[in-house]
């Protein structure tokens, strides 16, 4: 038996871009078990509840998160207006479904883009981010916003999207699709890129599954479960199939998550091919009453939404289930027999995002 | 891969006793332990696990209910990953959960000092807090008697 030695990984890391903190036990240079630490930016939005009425924790939910803010919005009004039975005009199902896509695909070039950062591919990084921007550059023209957005209400949106930003946005998903493909070769063939990526962290579908990988981490391993595949808002109505991988390793998971951008790219284009003319919210009366957990499919995987009311303004309880919460359990079954070095690529695999996750 | 329209959303009540059975059927039928949460309501805890099926999306909820004093035993022997839902549930509401795999005592969330069970009620936090207190001298008391 070697040396044994407990390092301290985070809250502060180059890689991280929030704080979480590991002690890695290592034997010599080999990770033996990894202890994670949370709580470092906690800020109890759950706890606002009290305070806030069930249409305004819309903006405090959608403050969960700065990449995805409108994914959680989302989920949340879901949640409400399920309680209440409301049915949300098609139109704006639509425009949900356009938004989400359009963040999943800003989420997954933000975390390619840092991917790139943490193994030392400097010009990758910036490929990616400059890609990213034009998706920023589109929020910003539908709605005003940049990271949140604050167009969704309980009852549907509060903006809409004329013909013309419509045909911008199909506009720039083919640059966007083209600039993608030029750098896709890279991340999945480039021997160095591999040599850092291929057969590090592996997790099977098995280990997967018993640790409840959720997202793209999940379907790297061959769990083949997208929330979008249960139809809300317009995924009824779009065709696509859940995007995975049989390989398990950290070079899988950028495999699916660039897959996963292209399917974006078409979900956007089907939708806006469907999205019908009408009303893009409904009025709301009363309160919510009775309690509901609602489930979608957020950039990072599975995410919950409960809330419980009893016909008053102000919820019992609003709960947000995020899917790094989900992934942490995987993250360290995944450490244990790694190699230091690998860590952080590691680590960064996950896609963590601890905003989220302690909320 | 077919699309599975409206999947089963239930949340079966079961009694506190059959907790661990439950979560141990759940396991076997190869369901994936999902989430788990607490919530303060009329006077209770209400403890909500759910369990997904993979395929079929079904999510399927067991809920129990507790008193403030109930300890709850943890599921994390059977369960692993349940760690950190016990520990949120243990912190934020001050549910009494025992035997927890990795038990963080109320630091997950490195709340400032004194911040205890943010989420209960503030009079429900006070009577909580009493029964400790409480709990605290019948031990020391008890320490006492014994060492005399």
């Amino acid at each position: 038996m070697g040396k044994r030695s407990v390092v301290p990984f985070g809250p502060q890391h180059p890689v991280l871009p929030e704080p979480i903190h590991l002690d890695l036990v290592l034997e010599d240079e080999q990770v033996v078990e990894a202890v994670p630490n949370i709580g470092f930016i906690h800020r109890g939005l759950e706890g606002l509840v009290t305070k806030k009425d069930f249409n305004q924790m819309v903006y405090v939910i959608e403050r969960t998160c700065g990449i995805c803010s409108f994914g959680h919005g989302t989920g949340y009004c879901e949640a409400v207006e399920n309680v209440m039975n409301v049915e949300v005009p098609d139109r704006a199902k639509y425009l949900r479904t356009i938004w989400f896509e359009m963040s999943r695909i800003h989420s997954h070039l933000l975390w390619l883009g840092l991917l790139a950062d943490a193994f030392g591919f400097e010009s990758l990084f910036y490929q990616c981010w400059r890609i990213r921007e034009r998706v920023l550059d589109l929020f910003e023209m539908t709605t005003g916003g940049r990271i949140i957005f604050s167009v969704n209400q309980v009852g549907g949106v509060n903006k809409d999207m004329d013909k013309g930003m419509l045909q911008k946005i199909l506009e720039d998903m083919d640059v966007i699709e083209k600039e993608l493909k030029q750098i896709t070769g890279t991340f999945l063939t480039d021997y160095s890129v591999e040599s850092r990526l291929k057969g590090v962290g592996v997790l099977t579908k098995q280990q997967a599954h018993d640790l409840g990988a959720v997202g793209p981490f999940g379907r790297a391993s061959g769990i083949a479960y997208d929330l979008r595949m249960t139809g809300y808002e317009a995924y009824k109505y779009l065709d696509f199939e859940p995007i995975t991988s049989d390989v398990g390793d950290s070079w899988a998971r950028v495999d699916v998550r660039i897959r996963e951008i292209f399917q974006s790219i078409d979900l956007i284009r089907q939708a806006i091919g469907k999205i019908p003319g009408g009303e893009i919210n409904v009025p709301v009366k009363g309160n919510p009453n009775g309690e509901c957990f609602t489930r979608i499919e957020q950039p990072r995987g599975e995410a919950y939404y409960y809330i419980k009311g009893d016909n008053k303004p102000y919820l019992k309880r609003v709960r947000v289930r995020t899917p790094t919460f989900a992934n942490l359990a995987g993250l360290c079954e995944m450490l244990k027999g790694a190699e230091y070095a690998d860590v952080p690529i590691m680590v960064l695999t996950i896609d963590p995002c601890i905003s989220c996750t302690e909320r | 891969m077919e699309k599975v329209l409206n999947p089963k959303n239930e949340i079966v009540e079961i009694e506190l006793n059959q907790l661990l059975l439950k979560v141990l059927e759940m396991k076997k039928a190869g369901l994936r332990f999902s989430q788990a949460c607490a919530a303060w309501i009329n006077d209770r805890y209400e403890l909500s696990y759910s369990w997904v099926n993979n395929e079929t999306f079904d999510l399927t909820t067991l809920r129990v209910y507790a008193g403030l004093e109930t300890i709850v035993p943890s599921i994390t022997e059977l369960i692993p990953t349940a760690v950190f839902y016990e520990n949120e549930m243990a912190e934020m509401y001050d549910v009494k959960i025992d035997m927890m795999n990795l038990d963080f005592k109320h630091r997950l969330y490195r709340l400032k000092e004194g911040l205890d069970a943010p989420l209960l009620p503030e009079d429900v936090r006070e009577k909580s807090e009493a029964l400790k207190a409480g709990q605290r001298e019948a031990a020391k008391e008890a320490e006492e008697k014994e060492a005399k």
